[in-house]
């Protein structure tokens, strides 16, 4: 089994996808990552499963990310793949603005990213567009509020006797 | 061999009150209700194995129903999710009930002061004896547990009838 | 408490009067509740059953949420160390080495040989004691309680190892970045000495009770099944994975901390049921034990630690003597030293599978954001797949078999 390399995987996407829906190429310590944009995911993802090369089709991760600084771009998702069989891994990151941050789901084509989806619900409030049962898995259920968002503190809002003066905060 | 209480011996009978005959029947077979939620939970698991046997102190049978326990050992981390239930098994808990609070985060929150734990079961249950540490010891959580037996030899066996017992609960909102 | 109510749901497309009686097709809920004897845990599960099979079940975890992301991102990144114990808190040291090693590629740390080799040693000994839970606890829930109570034994004296080398039982906060916080003592030695020659008695003497056990055996084959293909689309890892039929191991594919000098083999099933899981569980022990071994016999001399002044605290004979040593001490305690800015993910063979920490920094004393990776959250997912028609306890053997950690569930 030849080793895949990372400028292999960036050939075959731009040249099945158009250079201009990859950008931000980048490498962290051996791992590809390639932002694109938000409708890009879902036939990306099919692709990289369905590539008899490439192969990636195990999910590894999927992590909610909030920068509140990004205008336009605050919430962003980080999908995590795996090619098992090459072991090559790599990450697609796409952002959308945070009155209206719709991705697709991608539970059709893998089932783990139900609750991974779920749990990105519930910490940042990103909708999945087609999740079977999108609704809080962590917290309460009547909870208002996104906790994981960088505008919101640690600590229990209604607690009354651990004052902050004491805990020099 | 258990302490005898205080009483009067002769050739063939022992007398004592009632009190702490009864007393003493209960602190030795205690049944407890293991509430494992996490990390304390192992380590309650290690009480209950042979090294640190918790069957000594009558504690072999533990009762995963509420209505036949009589300690509720509350073990790790109870989050605001989990209140409800922590407080519905304390209600249908029969008396005469004790209820053993092991770990930081049983007892006040532990290393967790965020939005989603309880800062403390003893917001919304009374809490007897409380064992401290992360994970306590199991030799910890036996002398927490030796403490609850103290408990039960020296109560009164109609606590649940006393005003200062109805004031606590009320202020807990039990009735 | 596992409540029992009777729901009188509309019939499901089958006539009352056909098989003779009002009640025979009408479904039954029952809610396999947070707190339940044989669920290891508190996760929920709210079971559509037809009689004594099961035709559905509905999931509801979270009932542990304790925030552990919100709070990394709070902590400097040597407090994040006793959070990672908390995850998965039967093999506590394993989380702890993943986070080290995440925080040391993040840094560009290299540990020496002889601080990878004492890793190797006290993540093994963690795989022994959360796979000898695993096991026992699933013969406990068939009913054979004394392989718990033989087996345990062995698990205090792993206890007693992680005691001499941090001080702690189940919760340890182990090593430090660059290495560990001080060396194997003779004691330890010793005692792991003790380990090697005693755990495989013990391991046999369990097996001999349990393994060829018919009753083990009629509870466990054929019970909640799982399909490698469909295993591996749910994101499975670990030695629920393997009892599937793939091979995938972090250490072998892609080895880290020295697991490249290691010789073990990787015990793969072949059905996916829960005495495939089993046996792979058994089996990885006999490997965790094989690993040891050879780590103890070619532990190479050196240091115990990296020499990364910024990161590793200095002895504290010379914080007193020192000026630079000193202000190393402070700025460390206080987390005045900044991290480079960047994007890191490592995993590790954790327990239950693939336990990754991806990591985002931005320069500061603290992560920007850090996701952890937990197994036990992503194959718990299967479950409902895994038990739709067969019965209540069926559910709870596989349940036990799967290993879920409620810890690690919800973070």
């Amino acid at each position: 089994m030849e080793n895949l390399n990372n400028q292999q995987i960036i050939e075959t996407l731009q040249n099945t996808f158009g250079e201009n829906t990859i950008y931000g190429i980048g490498e962290s310590h051996g791992i590809l990552q390639i932002t694109t944009h938000v409708d890009n995911i879902v036939p990306m993802m099919h692709f990289l499963y369905a590539d008899p090369v490439l192969k990636f089709q195990f999910l590894t991760d999927l992590a909610g990310i909030h920068f509140p600084e990004a205008k336009g771009q605050e919430l962003g998702v980080v999908y995590h793949l795996h090619s098992l069989e090459n072991n090559v891994r790599l990450w697609i990151k796409a952002y959308a603005p945070i009155e209206a941050p719709n991705f697709p789901t991608i539970t059709g084509l893998y089932a783990s990213a139900n609750w991974m989806e779920r749990e990105a619900f519930d910490f940042y409030g990103i909708i999945f567009e087609g999740h079977p049962n999108l609704v809080r898995i962590l917290n309460v259920d009547d909870m208002d509020y996104h906790p994981m968002r960088k505008e919101y503190p640690l600590e229990d809002a209604t607690r009354h006797d651990k004052i902050d003066e004491m805990f020099g905060r | 061999m258990v302490e005898s209480p205080p009483g009067l011996e002769g050739q063939g009978f022992f007398a004592t009150s009632l009190d702490s005959l009864v007393g003493l029947a209960r602190a030795n077979s205690l049944w407890p209700l293991p509430f494992a939620t996490s990390c304390c939970g192992i380590e309650f698991m290690s009480t209950m194995a042979s090294h640190y046997d918790i069957g000594r102190f009558g504690a072999e049978r533990l009762s995963f129903s509420a209505r036949q326990a009589d300690v509720l050992m509350v073990m790790g981390t109870i989050a605001k999710k989990m209140a409800p239930v922590l407080k519905q098994v304390y209600l249908q808990m029969a008396e005469p009930r004790w209820v053993l609070s092991v770990g930081a985060c049983a007892c006040s929150g532990g290393i967790f002061d965020t939005y989603s734990v309880l800062q403390g079961i003893d917001r919304i249950i009374p809490v007897d004896v409380y064992v401290p540490g992360c994970p306590p010891r199991p030799e910890q959580i036996l002398d927490g547990f030796m403490q609850i037996q103290e408990l039960a030899k020296k109560e009164s066996t109609r606590r649940r009838n006393m005003p200062e017992y109805k004031a606590l609960l009320a202020s807990y909102g039990i009735e | 408490m596992s409540e029992i109510a009777l729901v009188n749901s509309p019939n499901v497309g089958l006539d009352k009067t056909q098989k003779g009686g009002p009640y025979v097709n009408d479904l039954s809920t029952l809610n396999l509740g947070p707190t339940h004897p044989a669920t290891h845990g508190i996760f929920q599960n709210i079971l559509t059953m037809d009689g004594e099979t099961i035709i559905d079940a509905e999931q509801t975890v979270g009932y542990i949420h304790r925030a552990f992301e919100k709070i990394a991102e709070r902590r400097p990144f040597y407090q994040i160390t006793t959070l990672t114990d908390r995850m998965n808190y039967c093999s506590s040291p394993i989380n702890n080495m993943g986070w080290h090693l995440t925080v040391e590629k993040l840094l560009g740390i290299e540990v020496p040989k002889r601080a990878q080799y004492i890793r190797v040693i006290m993540m093994e000994l963690a795989r022994l004691a959360d796979h000898i839970v695993c096991n026992s606890i699933l013969a406990v829930d068939t009913g054979a309680l004394t392989g718990f109570l033989y087996v345990y034994q062995w698990r205090e004296h792993i206890y007693e190892i992680y005691e001499e080398l941090c001080g702690a039982r189940l919760t340890t906060n182990m090593g430090r970045f660059g290495g560990m916080e001080r060396d194997l003592s003779k004691v330890a030695i010793e005692k792991i000495n003790v380990l090697l020659a005693g755990l495989p008695k013990g391991l046999k003497e369990f097996e001999g009770m349990v393994m060829r056990n018919r009753i083990f055996m009629d509870r466990t084959q054929n019970v909640g099944a799982i399909s490698a293909e469909r295993a591996l689309n749910y994101g499975f890892t670990g030695p629920n994975l393997r009892a599937a039929g793939v091979d995938y191991d972090v250490r072998s594919l892609n080895p880290y901390s020295s697991y490249e000098d290691f010789e073990f083999d990787v015990p793969v099933g072949t059905k996916g049921d829960t005495y495939d899981r089993f046996l792979v569980r058994e089996e990885e022990m006999w490997q965790s034990l094989r690993i040891i071994q050879q780590a103890m016999d070619n532990l190479p001399e050196g240091p115990y630690h990296a020499d990364a002044p910024h990161y590793y605290l200095p002895p504290k004979q010379e914080v007193y003597k020192n000026m630079e040593a000193l202000i190393y001490h402070f700025k460390i305690v206080m987390g005045e030293i900044d991290a480079p800015v960047g994007e890191v993910y490592q995993s590790v063979e954790g327990g239950n599978g693939e336990l990754g920490f991806y990591l985002v920094s931005d320069g500061g004393r603290t992560p920007y954001r850090l996701k952890f990776r937990r197994p036990g959250f992503i194959y718990y997912q299967a479950f409902p797949e895994m038990i739709k028609g067969s019965s209540l306890s069926d559910a709870i053997v596989t349940m036990s078999s799967m290993n879920v950690i409620a810890g690690e569930l919800d973070t």
